[in-house]
């Protein structure tokens, strides 16, 4: 180990960490599948996901992940044969991005309604046409009803903790769970990265072993017709995994915290929401920024907050509409747009807002698709039409040239 | 009470209770299958007729762990399947893909051709009934040439040969194919006895008679099955290694109209029509004799 710099230390706990890397956000990624022991991996390049699954293949090459490796022909082979794969009872690992999620829709769906606990890492990028690369949500959050649980990272390292804390969940109530990054801004930056102790992720990640499997000696058939007189039940219970991962999850990243040093918030994470009137919603990579954004209102003594949402689904609302329970204005902001209603964190939040006590304005900021930058200008542009808002205000265009 | 000797396996994996029409080749195929394979097999069904045909959830009369995918899908979550069996150090499985002509030459050829070109360790059936049988009998690139189904209507039968899947997967170059029909279980048993002994991937395409979507008589599937292999419209035959052919049967031939009469989706061709389809049979029966002779 080297030498840590006084401030990192909190950060990067000595006693749970093997090495400290300097890595991208797609590494970051590989790491995790590692030190989670997944046996099976199917995947199919996609810029700019593409060093997760080459990382992963030489680490299956050299020994250090005993892994069944599958390189398939698409996207939507890379899940199907995950199907099969989890089915039989073995920890499966994806990871695709934008055009490559929208190919596996179908089997998207498949997975979660077969209640696999697959862990699948999707870099958040814009689709086309035109062709873009560049970072933008609405790939993953079109993926929104399928039934996965989705997480949205903001640093490498929240990326590699979430990853070995969504199988802990995934397996717990058995339903998938999608990590996203957003393109570049996470998966081609460097950071660095506390990879784990393996001895420590074991203790808190057992191996999988799975209740119901293909196992030829207690034949079963999964996913036979269903006729109404069941079908209802089967998405109930799929309902009832839902909540009850809402109600796990601060355990697990509680436990998470204990093995492992390092915590990260539990659904959603606060920054600086004391007396905060006014109160920014981030996901993703814009949440650094808007950090900063916070701690410079701060200093002229503007009482201005943050709440970050890491899980999208299921959609923590109890715990927004504490976190906002204060404030009088809420702003949020959404690399996504849905087309003809507006950004869609807005929207699940306005949503969660309207059966509780506390409706603050809320106003909806659409910025930053196809990856545009979202610097610390455009959110005090957003802070300031905010601030002098009168009415809520569902889509705000942020940045678009007339 | 004295037995005939038979060289069909004795034991019955598959229950009874199954929903298949009358007549169906489909449950006749699984049956024996099965009876080679034996209770260490996984079955992967992607949506077509067996999806229904393995009876409704709870129930499943294949007798061994079956897991229903998508339709297109049926080649690579077998590949999952045994990657994942695999990984838990289960290696004396045998993993069968079963799959319908629309999800094999249609749908999930792309997924089959990735399979086969990776030459994975699984065996996959087509139980090949020439159209899309459990949605009402549309039309699929395994129809023949001339065949009524419900999306090509007798005033415009259809016009394209049959998709030739067995050359498709030649071209892959895997170690196993073979042909086989319900009229011949014995050469049917033989070729999955052969299946199960060698590793990687294996392709059995099963020409499988449909009363409903044939327009026959379902006491006649056994007979009508029989007639597309001596007509030589389905030759029972093997290839080895995607190029050694070998002719496992070689009956009498008949003329293919003994085969076309027997079924309503042929009852509109003109003599003409029927002249043409005997060409054609001809001519790929000199193909694979040619193939044979060049072969050993």
């Amino acid at each position: 180990m080297h030498e840590l710099a006084p401030a990192l230390k909190p950060y990067f706990n000595e006693e749970t960490t093997e090495d400290i890397l300097v890595i991208e956000g797609t590494h970051a990624a590989s790491h995790a599948a590692r030190l989670a022991r997944v046996q099976a991996i199917s995947a199919y390049p996609i810029t700019p996901q593409t060093s997760i699954v080459e990382l992963l293949s030489e680490m299956c090459a050299t020994g250090d992940l005993d892994a069944q490796f599958i390189k398939v022909e698409s996207e939507h082979s890379a899940l199907a044969c995950l199907v099969g794969a989890a089915s039989a009872g073995a920890r499966c690992f994806t990871a695709t991005s934008s055009q490559g999620l929208l190919l596996m829709h179908e089997i998207i769906h498949w997975v979660a309604a077969a209640r696999l606990p697959i862990v699948m890492v999707n870099v958040n990028r814009a689709l086309a046409p035109p062709w873009s690369i560049w970072a933008d949500q609405t790939d993953s959050l079109a993926q929104r009803d399928t039934g996965w649980i989705q997480f949205y990272g903001e640093s490498n390292q929240e990326i590699l903790d979430t990853i070995l804390m969504a199988y802990r969940l995934a397996e717990q109530v058995m339903l998938p769970v999608m990590v996203n990054m957003d393109a570049f801004f996470l998966s081609h930056t460097a950071e660095p990265v506390a990879l784990p102790k393996q001895e420590l992720v074991d203790r808190f990640l057992p191996p999988y072993q799975p209740e119901f499997r293909l196992d030829v000696n207690h034949p079963r058939a999964f996913g036979g017709l269903a006729k109404p007189d069941v079908y209802m039940e089967f998405r109930y219970h799929m309902q009832q995994a839902m909540e009850e991962a809402l109600q796990l999850w601060p355990v697990i990243a509680e436990e998470y915290k204990y093995h492992l040093g390092r915590w990260h918030g539990t659904a959603i994470e606060s920054y600086r929401c004391e007396d905060a009137e006014t109160i920014l919603v981030t996901a993703g990579t814009i949440t650094g920024t808007t950090r900063l954004v916070v701690d410079q209102y701060r200093e002229n003594g503007v009482p201005l907050g943050l709440v970050k949402i890491r899980m999208f689904r299921p959609f923590p609302v109890e715990a927004l509409r504490q976190a906002l329970a204060q404030a009088q204005r809420v702003g949020v902001i959404d690399r996504n747009l849905s087309f003809g209603q507006g950004g869609i964190f807005y929207s699940e939040l306005k949503s969660a807002l309207y059966n509780g006590d506390h409706r603050p304005l809320l106003n909806g900021y659409v910025a930053g698709l196809g990856g545009r930058d979202v610097t610390p200008d455009v959110l005090a542009e957003i802070v300031e039409h905010l601030i002098h808002s009168e009415t809520g205000q569902d889509l705000v265009w942020i940045g678009v040239k007339a | 009470m004295s037995q005939i000797p038979v060289s069909v396996p004795a034991q019955e994996i598959m229950g009874s209770g199954h929903v298949a029409c009358p007549g169906c080749g489909a449950a006749m195929a699984m049956r024996n299958a099965l009876k080679v394979l034996g209770p260490k097999t996984v079955v992967v069904i992607p949506a077509c007729c067996w999806s229904v045909i393995d009876g409704p959830t709870p129930h499943s009369v294949v007798g061994v762990p079956v897991i229903h995918t998508a339709f297109e899908t049926a080649a690579i979550t077998a590949t999952g399947v045994r990657a994942g069996l695999r990984a838990r150090g289960e290696e004396d499985v045998n993993v069968m893909a079963w799959a319908g002509d629309g999800g094999t030459f249609d749908i999930g050829f792309q997924s089959l051709s990735g399979a086969a070109e990776r030459n994975e360790d699984i065996i996959y059936v087509c139980y090949d009934n020439e159209a899309y049988m459990n949605t009402g009998i549309q039309r699929s690139s395994a129809t023949p040439w001339g065949a009524w189904t419900t999306t090509t209507p007798v005033n415009n039968p259809k016009s394209r040969p049959k998709k030739n899947i067995v050359d498709a997967l030649a071209a892959h170059h895997i170690p196993y194919i073979a042909t086989a029909s319900v009229a011949y279980p014995e050469d049917l048993v033989k070729k999955f006895e052969r299946a199960k002994s060698i590793r990687g991937m294996r392709f059995i395409h099963i020409l499988s008679p449909c009363p409903p979507g044939w327009k026959s008589v379902p006491e006649q599937s056994i007979r009508i099955s029989r007639l597309a292999v001596k007509s030589r419209v389905f030759p029972l035959f093997e290839v080895l290694d995607g190029w050694k052919y070998r002719l496992t049967q070689d009956p009498e031939p008949v003329p293919v109209n003994e085969y076309l009469r027997l079924q309503g989706r042929f009852r509109h061709l003109t003599p003409e029509a029927i002249d043409q389809i005997q060409q054609d049979v001809d001519s790929r029966w000199n193909q694979l004799q040619q193939r044979i002779a060049s072969s050993f």
